[in-house]
């Protein structure tokens, strides 16, 4: 295990550990601003747009071969496919029109 | 009739077992898929593995993932973790106002488990919730995900190399398929993604990705709550598979 990467899981399990436990050890029925949660519960889904673009339309020198990816993965996600269906899904039709790109 | 006296803590425990098989059920295809990707961003299986174990957090290793993949340096990824997770504050300071009263330390160590799923079932149960329980959906859920992480990593390094282009577009699909589900319910969830890869759009362009990412989210969040705060989600985001 390379040392960098020692540091990275342990700064991690920190970071994501102290924030559920400080509630539950500390906290006597406290309340949060009701603003500030808003925005934590928003989170998520904005990181989640901001990870998808502008990434993975430049992971091949054709923008198309991101674009078909992002299509065929909305089309497996939206029509109900679980998560190893969007991803297997999308791999395969990427491996079958790599030839195109 | 003589009541039976059922001792409270094994069957509260056992209860908590039997509600998180479905959890441990769903993180099986999810971390099956971490450690698959993790196994094309380079990781070792003792790297995929221990990140599993120690983190226990889905969503948030995927994204490590990518960025590590992208050569983000260590302090930029924490710091996404640190933003991504914080939400589990939350849903721990939720938690504690029904949670059953007890040592600060068996607390401070079911708290490891407060994933958006352990959170979102052991939150949902009429009156206190008691410690043994949440212990019970924690464990079978955690078992889960180390294990299945570990498997998909095996699974990953018996591919063939042909499918190696194609795999680099993985971890998009599973950010859409964690995003997709949540769009169809609410258009907010749209307005704050589609701002956020804008503006990561652009930031790219000027300053590191890790940051990026953070600058975007961030400013995703906070101001669409300023323009449309009248329109709460529910207190559990809807990414079925994250944790």
């Amino acid at each position: 295990m390379s040392e960098e990467m020692i540091y990275l899981i342990i700064g991690m399990a920190l970071v994501t550990y102290i924030p559920r436990m400080l509630p539950l050890v500390f906290f006597n029925a406290k309340k949060i601003p009701p603003r500030l949660e808003g925005i934590l519960q928003n989170v998520p889904y904005a990181a989640l747009g901001a990870l998808i673009f502008p990434g993975a339309l430049l992971i091949h020198d054709n923008v198309l071969f991101g674009l078909t990816g992002i299509g065929a993965a909305f089309l497996f996600s939206f029509f109900g496919g679980s998560m190893i269906v969007v991803v297997l899904g999308s791999v395969v039709v990427l491996t079958v029109l790599t030839p195109l790109f | 009739m003589k009541v039976l006296q059922i001792s409270n803590l094994p069957h509260a425990f056992f209860h908590g077992l039997k509600d998180g098989s479905s959890i441990a059920l769903g993180y099986m295809p999810a971390a099956v898929t971490f450690g698959f990707i993790a196994q094309t961003a380079y990781l070792s299986a003792w790297e995929t593995i221990m990140m599993s174990i120690l983190v226990f957090a889905g969503a948030a290793q995927y994204m490590a993932l990518s960025l590590v993949a992208a050569g983000t340096g260590a302090l930029e990824i924490i710091f996404t973790t640190f933003i991504v997770n914080l939400r589990h504050f939350l849903m721990s300071a939720s938690l504690n106002e029904k949670a059953e009263p007890d040592h600060p330390l068996k607390k401070a160590g079911y708290a490891f488990g407060i994933t958006d799923e352990i959170f979102a079932v052991t939150s949902m149960n009429k009156g206190e919730v008691s410690s043994a329980y949440i212990y019970g959906v924690f464990l079978i859920s955690y078992i889960s995900w180390v294990m299945f992480s570990g498997v998909g990593h095996s699974v990953g390094e018996l591919l063939p190399s042909m499918l190696q282009q194609s795999l680099t577009f993985a971890l998009y699909a599973l950010f859409i398929s964690l995003l997709v589900p949540s769009l169809k319910k609410h258009r907010k969830i749209l307005v704050l993604a589609a701002t956020a890869a804008v503006l990561n759009s652009l930031f790219v362009q000027i300053m590191a990705d890790g940051w990026a990412v953070i600058l975007a989210t961030l400013l995703s969040a906070a101001g669409v709550e300023g323009i449309e705060p009248k329109q709460p989600l529910h207190n559990k985001p809807e990414q079925k598979e994250s944790r």
